[in-house]
């Protein structure tokens, strides 16, 4: 891969801390997409309310 | 939703003008800060994972630092940014700082989970321990519950208006510990390790690691403008349905 990493092995175990660092990284991922997708999810429903009221 | 009711015209005028013109702009820059969101986890990731070397003391667990520290340092900057336009509201009767406000504390709280997710993991590996009640692990911890009492206490109260008051006052009285949290590892004996940067001393860490943190931090910085934003256009329109700018702007297919 480059000269940190001999094999996708060794990057994968980065040093004995694999599942440190991938832990902390794959939450952080997750929080960061559902928190965009709930602040989508609430801006369209708030778009529908807002059209229910106008044409009321 | 006793704020919603006709307020005479020019008063009106007056007082939504700010929302509609957030919305129109809002709309345009959202995009764009996802892209810079895009470019800086790229940057900063690949610094991080491909350039910066293996730590001669905490191996390579110490790579956890490229999202701790951003997400501890936009955990405390967003309470401060949301106290802020929390108490404008409040002073000024702005309904938009309030609704600035009300938008951050979501983000403001993930960045503080994040934080002290990410500082558990990395805690265990070094200290030996996940958690430990000392002062900074202990204050920030306080910083997820002020965020979360905040969400609480403004959603709990149906006025929009007496919500934002109630929600600047506890803002207001829960930014004392923003400072608490910063000046923690100087103020108290802790197992925490110092500030990583300080205007005073040299930067403690090799050049690239610190280059990956501060693309880190712009990446963060970029998300919290779009979501915060996104959730801020929400707000917007749960509140300002029954206004005229809002019907105008239905009534255009492009508007949206």
């Amino acid at each position: 891969m480059t000269m940190l990493w001999k094999s996708f092995d060794e990057f994968w175990h980065m040093g004995g801390y694999g599942l440190y660092v991938w832990g902390s990284y794959a939450v952080t991922l997750l929080v960061m997409v559902v928190e965009p997708l709930m602040a989508r999810h609430r801006s369209k429903a708030a778009m529908q309310a807002a059209e229910l009221e106008s044409n009321a | 939703m006793a704020m919603n009711a006709p307020a005479p015209r020019t008063l009106r005028f007056h007082m939504f003008a700010a929302p509609s013109r957030f919305y129109a702009l809002s709309g345009k820059l959202i995009p764009w800060f996802w892209v810079a969101t895009a470019l800086f986890t790229i940057a900063g990731l690949y610094i991080g994972f491909f350039v910066a070397p293996t730590d001669h003391q905490q191996g390579d667990s110490y790579r956890i630092i490229f999202i701790h520290v951003p997400a501890a340092w936009m955990s405390m900057l967003i309470y401060l940014v949301m106290a802020f336009w929390a108490a404008w509201g409040w002073m000024l009767n702005a309904r938009m700082a309030s609704m600035y406000a009300r938008a951050l504390a979501p983000t403001g709280a993930m960045f503080t989970f994040v934080a002290l997710w990410t500082g558990a993991l990395w805690g265990k590996p070094t200290w030996g321990t996940w958690w430990v009640w000392d002062a900074r692990l202990t204050s920030e911890f306080i910083l997820l519950l002020l965020y979360i009492g905040y969400i609480a206490l403004t959603e709990a109260i149906d006025d929009v208006r007496r919500a934002a008051n109630a929600g600047a006052l506890l803002a207001l009285v829960g930014a004392v510990n923003i400072p608490i949290i910063y000046f923690s590892v100087r103020w108290w004996n802790t197992l925490h390790q110092g500030a990583t940067i300080s205007a005073t001393a040299a930067p403690k860490m090799v050049h690239t690691m610190l280059t990956s943190m501060l693309l880190m931090t712009f990446a963060f910085w970029a998300y919290s403008f779009a979501v915060v934003f996104t959730r801020a256009r929400a707000i917007v329109l749960e509140q300002e349905a029954e206004t005229d700018w809002v019907r105008e702007m239905l009534r255009r297919p492009q508007g949206k």
